[in-house]
């Protein structure tokens, strides 16, 4: 479903990936940890297509990602949801019609479709009572679902969370991570999920892959990196994996 | 020396051409997608609104008192040799050609463009741009196209209401300072422009300050959002947007009055 294959990738003189082997089959669930600036939020904008590689290639679906036109790109794109780590909802489109965007814009539904679709999908993220509210009106939480739920409207068969959690009390966070796991579970979605957080890495992920310096330092499901965890792995996870 | 004229060419060159070379291809994707106004009408008429009525009663303030500038000092002036009474020719016609049309992109792109550059900007810095690209949003057409044809329509209309307010700020002038009679400045001020262009059979006053002020209107919401969505490090660079907004828009606009002048007149 989604390959990476000996990708590097520099900025300027800071080499962010060297020479990455990444593999996520149709339906699971990965998750990326690694300590801040290791590059896994830069993994997630090679595979929408933000970024390309200095060198490897980046396989979504089959297609190498940076050999796309733009407008097969675009259409790959309607396959996949994107969670950014601030939500970056637009600031002056109320939260159904930020829902609603991407539908609007791809004209494929008419118009009371579209109402449909987005007060369904805001009712699977709890979001149903928020239709008319700005996302300066929303907690840090609340402007997440809403993202969610932009990403969840077009029926995407990927899914990239961009930590997920970020920003988030222990509570909301907890919050979070279980509609992403439900939601997987109810739509057998492929996801990538970056996060920092081991919970959230626990709940959501059947497999976690850490790194550090560009590449992978070890991977496996969440039960078996904590029962035979890889030095660097104990060290990166500290209190959280005896909290 | 070639290090300091590499460093030079680096440090002011390279950024004024990137700029450059990037607002006048963010100009070409937008007249590509000229075709999507018809589907954009909402969100133009939202700017036109942002751009024309949010701006009007600065425009007409700006515009009456240019007038009553232009009366006084070309009527003192022309007092003196007896000849005041033409003074209401002078105000029309410079209004028209020149000022209307100047002071209006001036204005526009002090607050239109300006906001153009701080709204795009601040959406680039939140990752609001890459949000809409990952969601296949069409950027140009869906946040610049209405930007730049609602300023690109609003600029004329405004610069019209700006022509006609200096005038009559200049007969107010006419009337108080130079003692003339209302009805004869206006007279004079209509028949001056009235006279027929070589180039194009139309009131010559009259279409050298709608080109003008239509080709503002664009160059003005181009580089406001050009400049937008080049903004990077947070709020700072917003700001720094900003103001390279405003500054490239009052160049472009003065350079631009020069050519456009001399071409359409002569």
């Amino acid at each position: 479903m989604i390959r990476l294959h000996n990708v590097h990738k520099a900025f300027g003189q800071n080499q962010v990936l060297v020479g990455l082997d990444l593999h996520v089959k149709e339906g699971e669930s990965l998750v990326l940890m690694g300590p801040s600036g290791a590059g896994k939020s830069v993994i997630l904008k090679h595979i929408i297509g933000l970024l390309k590689p200095d060198a490897g290639e980046v396989l979504v679906e089959g297609k190498i990602i940076h050999e796309l036109s733009s407008n097969d790109l675009r259409n790959l794109r309607k396959d996949m949801g994107y969670l950014f780590q601030h939500a970056a909802l637009i600031n002056w489109l109320d939260v159904f019609d930020n829902v609603a965007l991407p539908l609007r814009e791809s004209r494929i539904l008419p118009e009371a479709e579209v109402k449909i679709k987005v007060e369904e999908v805001l009712t699977r993220v709890r979001m149903q009572d928020a239709l008319k509210k700005f996302p300066a009106e929303l907690s840090g939480g609340m402007q997440k679902r809403v993202g969610l739920a932009r990403a969840l409207v077009t029926n995407p068969r990927i899914i990239l969370y961009d930590e997920p959690e970020a920003g988030l009390d222990p509570e909301m966070s907890y919050s979070v991570s279980h509609m992403i796991r439900r939601l997987r579970e109810e739509l057998h979605t492929t996801s990538i999920t970056v996060t920092h957080s081991w919970s959230c890495a626990e709940m959501v992920g059947d497999q976690v892959a850490l790194f550090e310096n560009g590449s992978l330092v070890t991977q496996g499901s969440p039960k078996t990196l904590l029962e035979n965890p890889h030095p660097r792995f104990r060290k990166f996870l500290g209190p959280q994996h005896h909290g | 020396m070639i290090a300091r004229i590499q460093n030079f060419s680096n440090r002011f060159l390279r950024p004024v051409v990137e700029a450059s070379g990037f607002a006048m291809q963010l100009a070409g994707e937008t007249l590509l997608r000229f075709p999507h106004c018809f589907r954009r009408s909402r969100l133009i008429k939202d700017q036109m609104f942002e751009g024309g009525v949010r701006t009007l009663h600065v425009v007409l303030l700006v515009g009456f008192f240019i007038g009553m500038i232009v009366s006084l000092q070309v009527g003192v002036e022309l007092a003196m040799y007896g000849q005041q009474e033409s003074v209401g020719i002078l105000v029309a016609v410079l209004m028209a050609r020149e000022m209307a049309p100047f002071v209006t992109a001036i204005v526009l792109a002090a607050s239109v463009g300006s906001a153009m550059a701080a709204e795009l900007g601040t959406m680039k810095v939140q990752e609001e741009i890459t949000a809409l690209e990952v969601l296949s949003v069409d950027v140009h057409s869906y946040l610049v196209l209405p930007r730049v044809i609602g300023l690109t329509l609003v600029s004329p209309i405004l610069t019209v209401l700006a022509t006609w307010v200096g005038t009559i700020g200049g007969g107010v002038i006419a009337v108080t300072q130079l003692g003339l009679d209302f009805g004869g400045y206006l007279h004079n001020a209509l028949n001056s422009l009235r006279d027929i262009g070589d180039f194009i059979p139309l009131p010559v006053s009259i279409y050298s300050g709608l080109v003008k002020s239509t080709v503002f209107g664009f160059v003005t919401a181009v580089i406001g959002c050009a400049r937008g969505l080049q903004a990077t490090n947070g709020a700072r660079g917003v700001g720094e947007s900003t103001r390279a907004a405003v500054r490239d828009s009052i160049i472009l606009i003065i350079v631009l009055n020069f050519f456009l002048g001399k071409f359409l007149l002569h």
